[in-house]
């Protein structure tokens, strides 16, 4: 019975170590990408955010208004007219894969800028510098300045579009669309 | 029977001694000491309450023992999202004055390897500081250190609590030195790329509502033009 013991314990001591080895101990949950193939220029997903329904931060100039309720945001005597937002980001079936975040300043003195930082858990992390005035037809368009993990080697662009209007549900009264156009480096670039 | 309940002690015995040495194993830890402690560079310091309740917003899936505030925040309850946090907290300057605002993602990590000490999250800066402009910090944390000296010990403790001084570099790459990686945006930051690393000082557990007395720190190496402005 002694030695039925003592194998049973150096078998629960292997068994351990290969159930630690080979069971992965994070398993993320992925949606499948949307990604459409556009001539010439790479791939492109569309994402988006419906408002107010996905806002999870409004931090503004005039700390009144920021959201949640009783957030402490610093305010305009600290951050100027520093404006940040975060957000969950959706794909194209409706379905919640990330969170984002919008920074934007019109008058900060060292310059002008609107940032995006869009966190995908399972893909990884894409950062957008936007560019400061919209184009003539509402879009406004953005440079992928650094990309993470599955975005790492890739170079792009972001399009962002504010849709008003889209339902009458008080939780839907407009959206924020973000199409990111991704390309690959060329294989002797790598 | 008899060998049958020999043999099942025995399996319960060996996992207990399995999970043991993987506790009690003195060769994983991670460095005390920013591997940016020997640059030449300049750096910049960013510290910050890494208490949640001191933040500005903290939110998760809801079901942690840390209460994402305040109080009406949307919870990430939603699959793709239920292993990612958000933190938003206040940074301060080497003075302790005010430097800016800082926004963490942290989502646990598929590279995560117990039985190597790695139990890993990847996580993403995204800082504003007025008057100097915005970056992005890209980084893989572990976590094993502060699991196995502070959560655990918290955890068995009758009082559900841990008091001590616990410090450690949770920066673990992607950098080949165990640093991250910086990414300019904006400002005096803009083209820039560059190195840091974040550690955190714990001083108070509660495995009921979580960290109680915990600094972060974030060490960036600023090339000479970022540092001649700052």
């Amino acid at each position: 019975m002694i030695k039925t013991f003592v194998i049973g314990t150096v078998l629960g001591v292997l068994g351990s170590g290969a159930l630690t080895w080979y069971v992965p101990a994070v398993d993320l949950q992925r949606e499948r990408s949307m990604i459409s193939v556009r001539p010439n220029i790479g791939n492109a997903e569309l994402f988006h955010i419906n408002l107010p329904r996905d806002r999870i931060l409004v931090g503004l100039p005039n700390i009144q208004n920021s959201i949640p309720a009783g957030l402490k945001w610093p305010g305009e005597d600290y951050l100027g007219d520093m404006q940040a937002e975060l957000f969950k980001v959706r794909d194209e079936n409706n379905v919640v894969v990330g969170v984002a975040s919008r920074l934007a300043s019109a008058t900060n003195s060292s310059g002008a800028f609107i940032e995006w930082s869009l966190h995908l858990p399972a893909r990884g992390t894409i950062y957008v510098e936007m560019e400061i005035t919209p184009s003539a037809d509402g879009f406004r368009n953005g440079e992928m300045l650094a990309g993470t993990q599955d975005f790492l080697t890739l170079s792009g662009s972001v399009r962002e579009q504010f849709i008003s209007e889209v339902s009458d549900d008080a939780d839907l009264q407009g959206r924020i669309q973000l199409e990111v156009a991704l390309v690959a480096p060329l294989e002797d670039e790598l | 029977m008899k060998y049958a309940a020999s043999l099942f002690a025995g399996l319960i015995l060996g996992a207990v001694l399995f999970m043991l040495g993987l506790y009690l194993n003195p060769f994983m830890g991670q460095a005390k000491v920013s591997p940016l402690a020997v640059t030449d560079g300049q750096v910049m310091d960013l510290s910050f309450s890494a208490v949640p309740a001191n933040g500005i917003l903290y939110t998760d899936h809801g079901e942690s023992a840390v209460i994402p505030h305040p109080d009406r925040v949307a919870e990430l309850w939603e699959p793709t999202v239920v292993d990612t946090s958000v933190f938003v907290t206040e940074l301060l300057d080497g003075r302790g004055k005010f430097a800016g605002i800082g926004i963490k993602y942290l989502s646990k990590s598929e590279q995560t390897e117990l039985i190597k000490g790695d139990a890993l999250a990847s996580s993403v800066w995204h800082i504003f500081l007025p008057g100097q402009g915005t970056f992005m910090i890209d980084q893989t944390e572990n976590f094993w250190s502060y699991i196995r000296d502070v959560v655990i010990p918290a955890r068995t403790s009758s009082g559900d609590n841990w008091v001590g001084s616990f410090h450690s570099v949770t920066t673990s790459g992607p950098g080949a030195l165990g640093t991250a990686r910086v990414t300019g945006g904006s400002g005096v930051f803009a083209g820039l790329t560059s190195e840091s690393v974040e550690a955190i000082t714990v001083r108070g557990y509660s495995s009921v509502s979580g960290p109680v007395s915990m600094d972060g720190n974030l060490t960036i190496e600023l090339p000479e033009i970022a540092a001649a402005t700052e």
